[in-house]
């Protein structure tokens, strides 16, 4: 039994009916049971996205199709993302157990160093998820098509980049041959999705037309998802095809041919449900990791203040470390079942 | 009288220098274990595609590699290897009973709807 000395229980110990169950103090056995719960909770929640997986006739989002984008680069870095934070958190987990560790020496300084450490983790792993959530919003550049026969396909590929929109129409705030260069990606997509992209003019939302100067999008995959008349699930088109009948969806002036991002409403990524539970999953499990930050960082208010070691133990920081554990393992369930399988 | 059934007491839980060694031996030897299944998590994840043939043992390994990484994390990390026996299967066993019959009902369901809607709209 590492980490437990042997000594009698003095009476100041012993809960109230003088006995102590499991040999455990009140807080780490309520704990525990706490933890059991919220375990249940998580089981329920990623039990009823395999029910719903299942009972799913379409084809489910894969993820490493799905997730495949890092911050400030371009390119496709399938899971690399999300593995970065599955490792920063269990970092953060041992920096708490060694935390924990350093209690059990009365080793003021070290939980302080660790504790710190461990805080650092959570921070980053919060600010992780909040990326991947703007991302998992806006979408892709591409976003989701709806190619002629009904079919819906997700796209691969690289996004010529677009150059600039010239105004043919006059409309609230644009003059004929006003030259439009900023916010082009926001304007483009945002009128793509609403159909307000017909035969290469735009029309913007003051109501003027534009043309649109953009280089050729290539490489293009397009990766049938939902089927339609023509393409089953499954069916991939590419090359010179695959950008034809991309452009002749952006063309066609009708909402929704083109959406991107996910929201409460819409989906580029696949079925409704899919972003229902991705919301509700990894922000139930980010809320706790918020949480589990915000009471370390109460818990080295009082270890710096030293409480604890006037206490003359640190189990309140064993208390919190299984909290954090936990939240660590929760991620363990998300990212398999989430993102790997 | 003196107890010897309660001797251990998590409130005294405390080590010296040389058994704080050893344990901080033991966690950086799980931490490296951890980082090394996550790795080969992603290396797999994404060399093998769904549509693979071996893609089901890919998925059960998976879900097996989690289930280690899970059990370092609870028994090591959280102590619970450490603790006493009956608080041990205390928190297991209930648990691990409630959970397999919910996988048990939720998935054998799930796939029961499948294949009725795949019946009714073929």
């Amino acid at each position: 039994m590492a980490g437990h000395a042997t000594k009698q229980i003095d009476s100041k110990t012993l809960w109230g009916g003088k006995i102590s169950p499991f040999s455990t103090s009140y807080g780490k056995l309520m704990m525990w049971f706490f933890l059991v719960s919220d375990a249940l909770t998580f089981s329920g929640l990623l039990i009823s996205y395999g029910f719903t997986r299942h009972d799913y006739l379409g084809s489910w989002p894969i993820g490493e199709e799905t997730f495949h984008s890092l911050p400030l680069l371009e390119g496709n870095y399938p899971l690399i993302y999300v593995a970065l934070m599955t490792f920063i958190l269990i970092v953060s987990s041992v920096t708490m157990v060694l935390a924990v560790e350093a209690g059990h020496r009365m080793d003021r300084k070290a939980v302080t160093k660790w504790m710190i450490a461990t805080i650092i983790g959570g921070f980053f792993f919060v600010g992780s998820q909040a990326w991947e959530w703007s991302h998992f919003i806006h979408g892709t550049e591409f976003g989701r098509v709806e190619l002629a026969d009904g079919s819906q396909a997700i796209v691969k590929g690289n996004f010529g980049e677009i150059e600039s929109f010239t105004v043919t129409v006059a409309g609230h705030h644009h003059q004929v041959n006003d030259k439009i260069t900023e916010d082009l990606k926001h304007l483009y997509t945002h009128a793509v999705a609403e159909g307000h992209v017909h035969n290469d003019i735009i029309t913007l939302h003051d109501g003027s037309q534009a043309t649109i100067a953009k280089k050729a999008n290539s490489d293009m995959t397009l990766i049938v998802k939902e089927f339609g008349g023509t393409y089953k699930m499954g069916d991939e088109v590419k090359g010179a095809e695959a950008v034809k009948m991309y452009e002749e969806a952006v063309n066609a002036g009708e909402k929704n041919r083109i959406i991107y991002g996910a929201n409460l409403e819409q989906n580029e990524y696949g079925p409704q449900h899919y972003g229902q539970f991705f919301f509700f999953i990894t922000g139930f499990h980010g809320f706790h990791v918020f949480s589990g930050v915000m009471i370390n960082i109460l818990i080295l208010f009082g270890v710096l203040r030293g409480v604890y070691h006037k206490r003359g133990h640190y189990e309140m920081v064993e208390k919190t470390g299984l909290y954090w554990h936990f939240v660590d393992l929760v991620w363990v369930f998300v990212f398999t079942f989430f993102y790997l399988v | 009288m003196l107890r010897d059934d309660i001797i251990e007491y998590s409130l005294d839980a405390h080590h010296d220098e040389d058994t704080g060694a050893k344990l901080r031996k033991k966690i950086w030897q799980v931490t490296f274990i951890l980082t090394f299944i996550t790795a080969i998590e992603v290396a797999l994840g994404s060399m093998i595609k769904q549509s693979s043939d071996y893609w089901m043992i890919i998925k059960w390994l998976f879900i097996g590699l989690t289930l280690v990484k899970a059990g370092y994390i609870v028994l090591s990390f959280m102590h619970l290897g450490d603790e006493r026996k009956g608080l041990k299967y205390v928190i297991l066993i209930p648990y691990f009973i409630f959970i397999l019959y919910l996988i048990f009902v939720l998935i054998t369901e799930g796939n029961a709807i499948f294949a009725n809607l795949t019946e009714f709209t073929s």
